[in-house]
């Protein structure tokens, strides 16, 4: 294997939302893009995404939100991952959000949005390139 | 990164960038290890392995528990298989220790992929393993890919090594015998209320029966529910019991390493000088092609290659 650095990206969902197909098909499309993903599983914290993020050492930080609690959620990560000192891991959200929503996201520090109509090379590159 | 020097003290963060590093660049990692080594020996390293589905995971974080409960610190190294295909994957042991996740000063999880490396464990899981050691972790759990045959690094590794089975797989058992029934110091089998459980239990132990084992200690077997939390009490006793026999029998740092450990990097040295330059995998690769040919024949291409690259005496 290559000593190339490996890109490590958590992927989770936040809050009261019981939709994991979407999260899990992310997963499976990063893992196939050469990436190490560390799933969490359904109804985390933001405090118990950045403790596992720190843990784990990821470089990105994948939220599935569908929620509709988006932006409540996004200004709480952001925030306690300033409080952490992570903040120089690339934070992207993923799931149903509306389009008026995504400047605002991006506003507070996300660094992507992808919605129902990203498609999968499109996730891939931004994060190889970010990273 | 001069982080190493202060590794008794340092903080989780601190310690998840070393393993990073470790895990990414081996080179680097000689390094971080010659400053910790001698800090390390205090904690007691558990494994834990067994087929996939058995419930490793759900027991580690059950064990997690007791632990805590005890006021001792932990850490967990979790370890999944990476695609050898893309090089991907998917680390998803934590979904089953997630109980545990706010208490973020008190467990350490890390999920690890193998990348490529054989034997249960990834390359860097040794080390990682030190440097949970280091900054001052009481206990440290490795689970294992469960792949069933194996995963017999962990015997090397661990201090006390715990099989996980569950009922239903009485033929796999028979399927397991050479190497998993001989690094067992503690058999679990989970899933106890399922049907089975109690031939699973006699299955082991005529097993462990016709094995004759040479050393002393009689494994021990345990029936658990880990989704349930049963049983997980008395396991942690049998782990105590262990590893009160080791100390008494002077046999703990022994059974950590091996003459095996240090075969394992000199061929990891040797491969990342000789395999991994690139005037060399040129000269490796024209003598495959002669191989191609059938112009060489593989045992002397290799002696060849030695030769070329001044090793053979």
């Amino acid at each position: 294997m290559s000593e190339e650095k490996q890109i490590r990206v958590l992927v989770s969902k936040v809050g009261l939302d019981g939709h994991d197909k979407g999260v899990q098909l992310v997963a499976s499309i990063l893992r196939d893009a050469g990436m190490e993903v560390i799933y969490t599983g359904l109804r985390r914290t933001p405090d118990q995404c950045i403790n596992t993020a720190v843990q784990e050492d990821v470089d990105v930080i994948g939220l599935s939100i569908l929620s509709g609690a988006h932006l409540t959620i996004a200004s709480k990560m952001i925030n306690l991952m300033k409080k952490n000192n992570i903040q120089d891991k690339i934070f992207v959200i993923g799931g149903v959000i509306p389009d008026e929503d995504i400047p605002k996201l991006k506003d507070m520090g996300v660094n992507a949005v992808f919605t129902q109509s990203s498609n999968n090379e499109d996730m891939v590159q931004f994060i190889r390139d970010a990273v | 990164m001069k982080l190493s020097k202060n590794i008794k003290n340092s903080d989780i963060a601190t310690a998840a960038k070393l393993i990073t590093i470790i895990e990414n660049d081996r080179a680097q990692a000689a390094n971080i290890i010659k400053d910790i080594f001698l800090h390390t020996g205090n904690a007691y390293i558990i494994g834990v392995t067994g087929s996939p589905g058995v419930g490793k995971s759900t027991l580690v974080g059950e064990m997690v528990n007791i632990f805590r409960s005890q006021n001792l610190s932990v850490g967990v190294i979790a370890v999944d298989s990476s695609s050898p295909f893309s090089g991907g994957a998917i680390l998803g042991d934590r979904i089953r220790m997630q109980k545990h996740e706010s208490d973020s000063t008190g467990v350490f999880v890390r999920s690890m992929a193998t990348r490529g490396n054989l034997g249960g464990l990834a390359k860097a899981t040794r080390d990682a393993a030190y440097i949970m050691d280091a900054m001052g972790r009481d206990i440290i759990i490795i689970e294992t890919v469960g792949v069933g045959q194996v995963e017999l690094d962990i015997v090397r590794l661990a201090y006390t090594s715990v099989v996980v089975l569950a009922p239903g797989m009485g033929d796999d058992i028979q399927a397991m015998k050479a190497g998993i029934m001989e690094i067992g110091d503690i058999f679990v089998v989970n899933k106890a209320d399922h049907p089975g459980a109690d031939d699973a239990e006699r299955e082991i132990k005529y097993m462990l029966h016709i094995g004759m084992r040479k050393s002393g200690w009689e494994p021990e077997i345990i029936k658990t529910i880990a989704s349930k939390g049963t049983g997980i009490k008395e396991f942690v006793e049998k782990i105590n019991k262990h590893k009160k026999y080791l100390e008494d029998n002077n046999l703990k740092e022994k059974k950590k390493y091996g003459q095996d450990q240090l075969i394992k990097l000199i061929k990891e040295k040797l491969e990342l000088q000789i395999i991994k330059k690139k005037k060399n995998k040129k000269i490796i690769k024209q003598i495959v092609e002669k191989i191609v040919k059938k112009e060489k024949k593989p045992y002397s291409a290799a002696e060849d290659v030695l030769k070329k690259l001044g090793l053979n005496k």
